[in-house]
């Protein structure tokens, strides 16, 4: 018997109760008053029915199969205590298969390792028809159980109104503790394989850096350098690339907002907001296209048609230069990353500027101020905190973006201030250094985890900063 | 100027208000002339065909319950009704002859001249000094920061601020009490001189002595300007004002000397509004 099917009876009984316990609670209402409405009753007999069992279940089918594993892995037979790790764990894992009945692995076992592999094949599923039998007559035992012992109490005075609440507390408990422990997961897994790689790369060399040369061995018998991890490049790169997407999505995006909501009537402003979040909704990979299929062709063809003006006249090695440049720059991908977070920006800007209270606005245009004197001097001076805020909050993402830099802004390690150059991005290097076939022990690969450690550490200390700015003047205002 | 000359309607209507505690008004003739004002949000009317006079150099109370269109009416005097999406204003309204709605009159200009004070105090969040500089900065009413800070200092002191303000002029306008915010707004209005001030509750988020203060600045600022105010007390309406209006559902119900709506009101609404029986 499958354990979906399990599950399904296991509903049907615990709305059958339901049904029922709602029934005599209604009966019960003809004497007394009853404490609570007679749906919560049977709610509260349905939750007794149904949770313990349906936990048990949801044990037997994490845990189960690891601990069937674990059982019949401790006596290893002596065909397979001579293996290599690697050899041996494709045999348990073919016993695991052959209990259950699936394809094994294309390894040809010598007839004495058939043997035992056939014997633990049959522990395991003993051990399988056993644990389901247990688990299912457990969940058997525990729903009827449930049910006789909380069937009893239903009775007037029993506040059902009330532990169903605490039933809701602690199911709405449980999925925000979901989200926290993923957070802390993802964290411990950063710093534990980052702790690795500072093993080998001193920190400090790491952080502060200037030569970036993760080394590629080709072979395995080839001797490369030892690699340079200095991440200095690689954060410049980001900050080229993030200032340039700045300068495009923070005037633009800010314009934006102070258009929709102090200039635009009611009926643009319906066609603008629904636009603006639909360009929020385009996935960055298709902004990565854009910028490597069509800006970044463009703005070569301008710089190379300025170049070509430009050449063998009084100018010509900035002409040179120019006719030299190529698609991939720091400014195509930091241009359509501006594009990117331009409705970000405006839909957040827009939400503080409209928190700021009416009474202001009204008090500028009585004193004779025009809309744009009104917006200078009294509207963004009182939300100027929460843009500050929102522009952090955007760096933060440019900061972590990924697609649009790895199509579309190059792969050379270089410090550099000017944007027309190919610069590399701490994301794009991690996608480098991670895609295609990777040892996980070497230092080359584990550089990713430290790149990635830094760059949480930055784009949390952005988000705290901006995060605590927003408040601060959501606050000033309530 | 044109309307002093005018012709009064009723001759009831202008008689010099008599407050008998009170310095004699000077000058009292007609500011503000309005005739067969209609308001409307949307398709909904809020102001009926309202016809009154106002004096200069008095100070006006409109009265009435609450939702009767009082604070619409001061609107459409500075056409701060026109921010409203939605609303429109019919009818005449005249401030020293000139039509308020004319096709010449530009609303940036009339408000530069019809100052307003609010029922919340709302200082912008700037220095006290930059609250009261805002409208002569953006009407380029002083040539240098000398005459600016002159501006500041004459319109904190007609507003009865300088005194408790002069040695904290770059502190924020709102780390004042709610009174002094009231009063440095009153002194923000001031500041661009305008020929009348709207007044809409201005003080019923203060408490006694706060208003008393701002009383008494109201009836000062009586002997230079031409004030309307709205007010929810009637005791503050006796106090403060030589003429008062009673609105009543959109309605100019009465409106004569204060003394006369109080002590003898022609109307039973008034009547029954004035010794709270309704309202
Ligand atoms: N912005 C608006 N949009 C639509 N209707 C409005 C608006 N402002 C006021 N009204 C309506 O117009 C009528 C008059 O409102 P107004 O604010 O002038 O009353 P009021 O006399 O000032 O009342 P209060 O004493 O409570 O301030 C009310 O019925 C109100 O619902
Ligand atoms: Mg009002």
């Amino acid at each position: 018997m499958s354990f979906t099917l399990a599950f399904a009876l296991l509903l049907a009984f615990s709305v059958g109760v339901w049904w029922l316990g709602r029934r005599r609670a209604s009966a019960l209402a003809g004497g007394e008053r009853l404490h609570s409405l007679p749906g919560y009753y049977g709610t509260w007999v349905a939750l007794w029915t149904g949770i313990p069992a349906a936990l048990i279940l949801l044990l037997f089918l994490t845990a189960g199969p690891r601990l069937g594993e674990a059982l019949i892995a401790a006596d290893p037979p002596a065909a397979v205590a001579s293996l290599p790790s690697e050899t041996a764990q494709a045999f348990w894992n073919d016993a695991q298969s052959l209990a259950r009945g699936e394809p094994t692995t294309a390894i040809q076992w010598t007839p004495e390792q058939r043997a035992a592999l056939e014997q633990k094949a049959e522990q395991a599923r003993q051990y399988n028809g056993f644990s389901a039998f247990a688990a299912l007559a457990l969940a058997g035992v525990l729903a009827l159980g449930g049910f006789l012992l909380a069937w009893p109490r239903i009775s007037p005075t029993l506040r059902a109104r009330n532990q169903v609440e605490g039933w809701i507390n602690i199911a709405l408990m449980a999925c925000s503790a979901i989200a926290v422990l993923t957070t802390i997961g993802i964290v411990a897994s950063l710093l534990y394989e980052a702790m690795r790689f500072f093993a080998s790369v001193p920190p400090l060399d790491f952080l502060f850096g200037l030569q970036w040369q993760p080394q590629i061995a080709m072979r395995e018998d080839q001797v490369a350098a030892k690699g340079a991890f200095g991440a200095v490049p690689l954060f410049a790169g980001t900050f080229l690339v993030m200032i340039v997407a700045m300068c495009v999505a923070a005037p633009v995006g800010l314009f934006c907002a102070i258009y929709l909501s102090e200039y635009a009537g009611r009926t643009t402003r319906g066609v603008i907001k629904p636009l603006l979040e639909i360009l929020a909704g385009v996935p960055t990979v298709v902004y990565g296209f854009f910028a490597a299929l069509t800006v970044g062709p463009l703005f070569r063809g301008f710089f190379n048609w300025i170049g070509s003006w430009l050449a063998e006249g009084p100018l010509d090695p900035l002409g040179q230069y120019l006719m030299a440049v190529q698609n991939e720059m720091a400014l195509t991908a930091g241009v359509v990353m501006g594009i990117m977070l331009i409705p970000y920006i405006s839909s957040l800007s827009d939400d503080i500027i409209n928190a700021v209270p009416q009474s202001l606005r009204d008090g500028s245009y009585a004193m004779g101020a025009t809309k744009s004197e009104t917006v200078k001097r009294v509207i963004l001076p009182a939300a100027l905190p929460g843009v500050m805020g929102a522009m952090l909050l955007a760096i933060s993402r440019a900061v972590g973006e990924t697609m649009i830099v790895t199509m579309a802004a190059g792969s050379q390690a270089r410090i550099t201030a000017n944007p027309l150059d190919s610069v590399t991005t701490v994301t794009r290097q991690m996608v480098e250094l991670l895609t295609g076939d990777q040892e996980f022990d070497s230092p080359r690969t584990l550089a990713a985890f430290g790149l990635g450690l830094t760059l949480f550490g930055v784009t949390l200390v952005l988000n705290i900063i901006a995060l605590r700015i927003v408040q601060k003047y959501r606050q000033a205002y309530d | 100027m044109a309307a002093e000359g005018n012709p009064l309607p009723h001759d009831t209507q202008l008689r010099p208000p008599a407050v008998a505690a009170h310095t004699p008004v000077a000058n009292a003739g007609v500011k503000i002339h309005c005739q067969g004002v209609s308001a409307f949000y949307g398709d909904k009317q809020a102001l009926h065909d309202i016809s009154i006079d106002i004096p200069d150099r008095a100070v006006t109370a409109f009265i009435g319950p609450s939702g009767c269109g009082k604070s619409t009416f001061l609107r459409c005097i500075n056409r701060m009704n026109d921010t409203i999406p939605g609303a429109r204003v019919t009818g005449r309204i005249e401030i020293d002859g000139e039509d308020v709605n004319a096709r010449s009159v530009d609303p940036v200009v009339l408000r530069s001249r019809v100052g307003m004070v609010f029922q919340k105090p709302n200082p912008f969040p700037k220095s006290i000094f930059e609250n009261v500089a805002y409208g002569p900065r953006i009407h380029g009413l002083a040539n240098g920061k000398a005459e600016l800070e002159a501006i500041v200092e004459a319109s904190l002191k007609k507003a009865g601020l300088w005194d408790e303000v002069s040695d904290r002029l770059h502190q924020s306008g709102s780390s004042l009490s709610g009174g002094q915010q009231q009063r440095l707004v009153i002194a923000r209005a001031i500041a661009v001189q305008p020929r009348v001030i709207l007044m809409d509750e201005p003080c019923s988020a203060l408490d006694p002595i706060a208003t008393a203060r701002i009383e008494e600045l109201i009836d000062e600022l009586r002997r230079q300007y031409c004030i309307v105010i709205v007010t929810h007390s009637m005791a503050q309406a006796a106090r403060v004002s030589q003429r008062t209006a009673f609105f009543h559902l959109g309605q100019l119900v009465e409106q004569g000397s204060t003394e006369d709506i109080f002590t003898n009101p022609r109307e039973k609404r008034t009547q029954d509004y004035i010794t709270g029986r309704f309202g």
